[in-house]
C-alpha cells in the first residue's frame, strides 16, 4: 500500500508496529508536495530538514517506547494563523511576511506532545478573512479535484493539503465556516468543536468570541482522533472550557438507531444548488435507513445569521488587528513621516484589500453614535440565534444541512462582490455564532466532480454525537 | 465690580495596585528593572497571546470601593478602549466602561473651610502602559514593556471640589484610605498615583458648569495646585475676554509651569469601547463581598480613637503617627515588643521624622524594623548606651535597618559603667584644666559643664553622662 | 442604497483604523461599506426589546490567575522581531509625550 493512502491513525499504526517509519512518512509527503505544490499551493512555508529532523525524533522515541499515541509519527500541516516557536506564522499577510513567533500555539503543543511531525504552514485567506484563499498575500490555492477552482477558505490550504495528499491531517480554524467550508469544497473530514474546547492560545485572533481550532482530516476516526489530542483545558485561556468528556474516539460507533435528526427547511430555500440539495437529502436517507429519526422542522432568523455574523467578526477583528502598527514585529514601511503616518503607511501597505473592507466597517460600527444600533444590536440577536438552536435541541440530537450552497466556485468568481461571498456562509456562520459544534463531511460529487459537504451539527458539547452519526453514515454512505 | 468665578474640579486618579504580577500576565510589577526584562508575550500584544486576570486585582479593587462607600458592581466586565500609541502594545487598552466594579461612593475631607463630602462617580480596573522615552541623540522614542499591565484602578470624582486645597485633600485622603488598604504605595513622583484634573470655571451662583479641560502629567501635590491656579487664570481669561473654552486634554510642564493643548488630528478621542471577549465577567459573590469587607483594616479614625484609648500619649503624636500607615504600623508593632509607647512616640516624633525631612523621604520609605526599634529604646533604658551615643546609632539604623545591640558591641560604644576606669579619667581632667577647676570652686557651677564635655570627650562619648556628674563633683 | 458613506466618513474611519486609503480604495470602501451597512440594516427589523445582549455564548465566569510571579526575563523573546531597537527598547518615530 502507497504510503500516502494511509489514514493518519493507520499510519501511525503501522509506524508503531515498525512496518514503515516516521521518517519514510515525511518522505513520501515532501515528495508528494514537490510533484503537487506547484499546481495546488496549498503551503506558505515548508521547512523540509525540520520536518525530517522531528521525524527522526519522532521515530527515535517511537521505537524506545516513548510515544504510544494514535498521532505518533504523523506528518500534519497547520494553518498559518497557528503560532509555531521558531517557524514563520504570516496568517497568510504582508504585515506578518517576516514574523517568527517565540512561543507556540497550545494547540500545535499538544499535537507535538503526541508525536506529530509538523510539515509546514498552510496557506489562508489573510487573516482568515475570506472564504476562497484567494486574499491570501502569497497566492491563490488551488483546489486539487480541479485546479480552476478555489479549494474554499479560509482554511484553504489545510483542505487541499490533506485533499492532495500533501499531509495526513491538518488543522485549521473556523469562525464563520472556514474549516467546514473548505473541507467540504476538497472533499475531506472538517469540524469545528464547541467553543472554549480547543484553547485559542496562539491562534492569531481575527473574531475572538467566534474563533475555534479544528481538525481537517480524510475521514471521521482521524478526525476524532486529532480532536481527541487537540482539546485541552488551558488556563492560558480565559474562555478554554474543562470538558471530562473528550475522548471523541469512543464515539466511533457505527450506529444511529433511534437519533432524532432535524433538517431546517430553511436551510434548503432560495439559492441553494439542487445537486447539493439532492447529496445532503440522500446523505439524510442514509441515515435514515440506519435507523435515525430524521424530520423537517423551522429553525428560524437564519437570515439574519451573516448580517449579525459579519457586525460582530469585523468589530472583533478591527480591535484584534490593531496590535499590527510596524513597532513590535511584521512589516514596517520604509519611508514615513513621523508616528501616524508610519501607522497608516505600514498597515495600508501591509493589508489586503479584504482585510481592510473588514476593518473599516468594524471601527465603523463600533465608532461613535453607532455602537448600540450595530454592534449592541448584534449581540441581542445573537442570543436569539442561540435560543433558536436551543429551542431545535430540545426536539433534536443533531441538525443535518448542507455545508454551503454551491460546490467551489471558479477562481476569481467570488472577490468581484463581496456580499455575493459572504452570502456564502449562510449555513455555516450560526453554528459559530451560538458556539456549537459541527462536521462537514463528503456526501458525494457534483455533475462537474466537485466534491459536496453534508453538515451536521449538534448541541454545545454534544461532539460525540457528531462523531458517531458522521462516522455512521461514512460506513453506510456506499450501502445504498 | 468684577465678576467672581467658581472653580470646578473633578479627579480621575489611577493608583497602581501593590499586586505582585501584572493585571494579565505572571510578569513582575517590580519598578525599576532593565527595559523590557519584565514582559512577555500577554504584555507585549504578541499575536495569539491571551489575557487572564490576576484575582487580586479584583480583591484590592474591591476592598478600595469599600472605603470609599462605593456601591460594588457584583457581576461586573472588561472592555476594550481602542486608541493607536506605541506605549500600549495592542493598540487597546483593557478597561472598563459598561459595568466597572466600584460605583457611587464618597469620601469626607477636611480642610480650613470644614468638612465636606467629596462624590465618587466610579472605580474601574485596567492595565497601565507601557513607558516612553526620548532619545535625543536618534530624534526617536524607544518603548518599554516593563509598565505595560501593571494593574491600575482609576478613582472617578464627581466635579465637587472647588479649590486646590480641596483637590490635595481629597488626594490625601485617597491616599491615606488605599496605604491602609496595602493596595498601592501611592507615590506621586514614581508614579504609582497619578492625578488628571478635571476643570471648569463658571460665574460664581450659575448652575449650569462651564466648559472643562483635561490636564494631564501632575507629578507632585505642587505641580497639581500649580496647574489647578494656572488653568483657573487661563479660562477665566478666555470667558473676561469674550472667548469661550475649547473642551480639550492639556499637558501640563512642570518646569515651565505653563500647559498646552495635546491637540491632533490624529486623536479623534473616539476609543469604540466594547466587551472584551477574551474575558469572561467577573462575578462577585456575597461570601467573596463579605470576606473583602471582613478583612478591611482598621482606617485612621478609629485607630486615632483607639490610641488616644491606649496610649498616653499627645494628640498630635496620635495625629502625625497615624497620618501614615506604615507609620501607625511601625508605632503599634514596636509598643509590642518593648511596652513603652511614650519612648517609642518620641523616637518617631523626633528623631524619624527629622531624618525623613532631611532626606526628602516619605514615612513609606522607612526601612528600620520594630525588632530594631525596640531593642535600642532597651539599650538607652539599661543605660548600655547614652542618649548621644542612640542617635548616633540610629542615624544608621535609619539609612540600614542595623541591628542596634550588634552595632554597639561591634564598634565599642557601651558606655564605661567602670568607676575605676573613671575615676581615672576625671582625675587627669582635673589635673589638665586647673582654670576650669577653680572657677568652680570659686562658685561658677557652669564651670562644671566643661569639665564633663572634656571627660566625655576623654572617654570617647561611652561615659553615663550622670556618673560623671557625680564623680566630677566629688572629687572636686 | 439607504446608507450613503460620505467622504468624511471613509476620512474619520481612516484615522481610528489608521489606514489610509488611496482614492480609488475609498470610492470602493464607500460602496462596500454602504452595502454591508444596508444589509445589516436587516437586523432591525428584530424586536430586540428585553433581550440581554450576548458576548459570551457559555455563562463562565471567575477565570482567575493567582498573584505569583511564572515569568521570568524574556527581553531577548520580546524583541527577537523588533523592527526597529535600540538599548533593549523598542525604536519608534519620535512621540509627543
Amino acid at each position: 500500500m502507497d504510503i500516502l493512502e494511509y489514514s493518519a491513525v493507520a499510519l501511525s499504526a503501522a509506524i508503531r508496529e515498525g512496518k514503515l517509519t516516521a521518517t519514510e512518512a515525511m518522505e513520501a509527503v515532501l515528495a508528494r508536495i514537490d510533484e503537487k505544490e506547484k499546481d495546488i499551493n496549498a503551503y506558505v512555508t515548508i521547512d523540509r530538514e525540520q520536518a525530517l529532523r522531528a521525524a527522526a525524533s519522532a521515530q527515535e522515541r517511537i521505537e524506545k517506547g516513548e510515544l504510544t499515541g494514535a498521532l505518533a509519527g504523523v506528518p500534519v500541516a497547520i494553518k498559518d494563523n497557528m503560532c509555531t516557536e521558531g517557524m514563520l506564522t504570516t496568517c497568510s499577510s504582508k504585515i506578518l511576511e517576516n514574523f517568527v513567533p517565540t512561543f507556540s500555539a497550545e494547540a500545535v503543543i499538544n499535537l507535538e506532545k503526541a508525536g506529530a511531525v509538523i510539515i509546514g504552514k498552510t496557506n489562508m485567506d489573510e487573516f482568515a478573512m475570506g472564504s476562497t484563499t484567494e486574499t491570501s498575500a502569497y497566492g491563490v490555492t488551488r483546489n486539487p479535484w480541479n485546479t480552476d477552482h478555489v479549494p474554499g477558505g479560509s482554511s484553504g490550504g489545510s483542505a487541499a493539503a490533506v485533499a492532495a495528499g500533501e499531509c495526513f491531517f491538518a488543522l485549521g480554524s473556523d469562525t464563520g465556516g472556514s474549516i467546514r467550508q473548505p473541507a467540504s469544497f476538497c472533499g475531506v473530514v472538517g469540524l469545528k468543536p464547541t467553543y472554549g474546547t480547543v484553547s485559542r492560545y496562539g491562534l492569531v485572533a481575527y473574531g475572538s468570541s467566534l474563533d475555534q481550532i479544528g481538525p481537517l482530516t480524510k475521514n471521521v476516526a482521524d478526525c476524532a482522533a486529532v480532536l481527541e489530542v487537540i482539546a485541552s483545558h488551558d488556563m492560558k485561556d480565559s474562555t478554554s472550557i474543562n470538558r471530562n468528556d473528550t475522548d471523541f474516539t469512543a464515539a466511533l460507533v457505527n450506529d444511529v438507531k433511534g437519533m432524532k435528526i432535524g433538517i431546517p427547511r430553511d436551510y434548503f430555500g432560495e439559492g441553494i444548488d439542487a445537486e447539493v440539495k439532492n447529496a445532503v437529502l440522500a446523505a439524510a436517507e442514509t441515515l435514515a435507513a440506519q435507523g435515525a429519526v430524521v424530520e423537517e422542522f423551522d429553525l428560524s432568523l437564519v437570515e439574519y445569521a451573516i448580517p449579525t455574523y459579519y457586525t460582530i467578526a469585523a468589530a472583533e477583528a478591527s480591535s484584534n488587528l490593531e496590535r499590527f502598527d510596524g513597532i513590535k514585529y511584521g512589516y514596517r514601511a520604509e519611508a514615513f513621516e513621523g508616528l501616524h503616518d508610519m501607522y497608516k503607511k505600514t498597515r495600508s501597505e501591509g493589508f489586503g484589500a479584504e482585510v481592510k473592507r473588514r476593518i473599516m466597517l468594524g471601527s465603523f460600527v463600533l465608532s461613535s453614535g453607532y455602537y448600540d444600533a450595530y454592534y449592541l444590536k448584534a449581540l441581542k440577536v445573537k442570543a436569539m440565534i442561540k435560543k433558536a438552536f436551543d429551542d431545535a435541541f430540545a426536539r433534536y440530537d443533531l441538525i443535518l444541512g448542507p455545508v454551503a450552497p454551491t460546490t467551489a466556485p471558479k477562481l476569481g468568481e467570488s472577490l468581484s462582490d463581496p456580499l455575493k461571498m459572504y452570502l456564502g456562509d449562510i449555513y455555516t456562520i450560526s453554528v459559530n455564532l451560538a458556539g456549537l459544534p459541527a462536521i462537514s463531511l463528503p456526501c458525494g460529487k457534483d455533475s462537474r466532480g466537485l466534491p459536496v459537504g453534508l453538515q451536521l451539527i449538534a448541541d454545545s458539547f454534544q461532539e460525540k454525537k457528531l462523531i458517531q452519526a458522521a462516522y455512521t453514515y461514512e460506513q453506510n454512505e456506499k450501502k445504498i | 465690580m468684577a465678576k467672581q468665578y467658581e472653580t470646578v474640579i473633578g479627579l480621575e486618579v489611577h493608583v497602581e495596585l501593590a499586586t505582585k504580577t501584572k493585571i494579565f500576565c505572571g510578569c513582575s510589577t517590580a519598578f525599576g528593572g532593565a527595559p523590557n526584562t519584565h514582559t512577555c508575550p500577554v504584555c507585549t500584544g504578541m499575536p495569539g497571546s491571551l489575557p487572564v486576570l490576576n484575582k487580586q486585582v479584583v480583591n484590592y479593587a474591591v476592598a478600595v470601593g469599600l472605603a470609599t462607600n462605593c456601591t460594588i458592581t457584583q457581576y461586573c466586565k472588561f472592555d476594550r478602549k481602542n486608541y493607536f500609541y506605541p506605549d500600549n502594545p495592542q493598540n487597546y487598552q483593557i478597561s472598563q466602561l459598561y459595568l466597572p466594579i466600584c460605583r457611587n461612593g464618597h469620601v469626607e475631607i477636611e480642610t480650613s473651610e470644614g468638612k465636606k463630602l467629596v462624590g465618587i462617580h466610579e472605580i474601574h480596573m485596567e492595565e497601565d502602559a507601557g513607558k516612553l522615552i526620548h532619545d535625543e541623540w536618534e530624534d526617536c522614542s524607544l518603548v518599554d514593556y516593563n509598565r505595560s499591565g501593571v494593574p491600575l484602578i482609576e478613582i472617578v470624582s464627581e466635579p465637587d471640589m472647588r479649590s486646590a486645597e480641596e483637590v490635595i485633600a481629597y488626594l490625601e485622603k485617597l491616599r491615606m484610605l488605599i496605604q491602609y488598604l496595602g493596595a498601592s504605595d501611592c507615590k506621586l513622583n514614581e508614579g504609582s498615583m497619578r492625578a488628571d484634573v478635571n476643570l471648569s470655571v463658571r460665574e460664581a451662583g450659575a448652575k449650569e458648569f462651564g466648559t472643562r479641560t483635561e490636564m494631564k502629567n501632575l507629578n507632585s501635590f505642587r505641580a497639581i495646585t500649580h496647574a489647578i491656579e494656572g488653568e483657573r487664570e487661563r479660562q477665566i481669561e478666555l470667558l473676561e475676554s469674550g472667548q469661550q473654552v475649547t473642551q480639550e486634554t492639556r499637558r501640563w510642564d512642570d518646569a515651565k509651569e505653563y500647559s498646552y493643548a495635546m491637540r491632533s488630528k490624529e486623536d479623534a478621542q473616539d476609543y469604540r469601547y466594547f466587551p472584551d471577549p477574551d474575558l469572561t465577567p467577573v462575578y462577585i459573590s456575597d461570601e467573596w463581598l463579605a470576606q473583602i469587607r471582613d478583612s478591611q483594616p482598621e482606617f485612621r479614625e478609629e485607630k486615632m480613637a483607639r490610641y488616644k484609648k491606649e496610649y498616653d500619649i499627645p494628640e498630635y503624636d496620635i495625629g502625625i503617627i497615624t497620618d501614615s500607615k506604615h507609620l501607625a504600623d511601625l508605632f503599634e508593632e514596636t509598643v509590642a515588643i518593648c511596652g513603652q509607647p511614650k519612648k517609642v512616640s518620641n523616637w518617631l516624633m523626633g528623631e524619624t521624622l527629622r531624618l525623613l525631612k532631611e532626606k526628602n523621604m516619605d514615612p513609606e520609605d522607612i526601612c528600620f524594623s520594630p525588632e530594631h526599634l525596640a531593642r535600642l529604646i532597651g539599650l538607652v533604658d539599661s543605660k548600655a548606651v547614652n542618649s548621644t551615643v542612640a542617635k548616633e546609632v540610629f542615624e544608621v539604623m535609619f539609612d540600614k535597618d542595623i541591628d542596634p545591640e550588634s552595632y554597639v558591641e561591634e564598634r565599642g560604644l557601651r558606655t564605661v559603667n567602670d568607676e575605676g576606669a573613671l575615676r581615672k579619667t576625671v582625675e587627669e581632667v582635673i589635673a589638665a584644666n586647673p582654670q576650669s577647676v577653680a572657677d568652680y570652686r570659686n562658685g561658677k557651677e557652669k564651670a562644671i559643664g566643661f569639665l564633663v564635655g572634656q571627660t566625655m570627650k576623654a572617654m570617647k562619648g561611652k561615659a553615663d553622662p550622670g556618673m560623671v556628674n557625680r564623680v566630677l563633683k566629688e572629687l572636686l | 442604497m439607504a446608507n450613503v458613506i460620505t467622504d468624511e466618513t471613509i476620512e474619520y474611519v481612516g484615522i481610528l483604523a489608521k489606514l489610509a486609503l488611496s482614492d480609488e480604495e475609498k470610492e470602493q470602501a464607500k460602496k462596500d461599506m454602504g452595502r454591508m451597512l444596508d444589509y445589516i440594516d436587516k437586523l432591525a427589523e428584530l424586536d430586540t426589546e428585553g433581550i440581554e445582549p450576548m458576548s459570551h455564548v457559555f455563562p463562565v465566569q471567575n477565570v482567575f490567575r493567582e498573584d505569583v510571579v511564572t515569568n521570568g526575563d524574556e527581553s531577548g523573546k520580546t524583541l527577537k522581531n523588533a523592527p526597529g531597537e535600540k538599548d533593549n527598547m523598542f525604536m519608534v518615530p519620535k512621540t509627543f509625550d
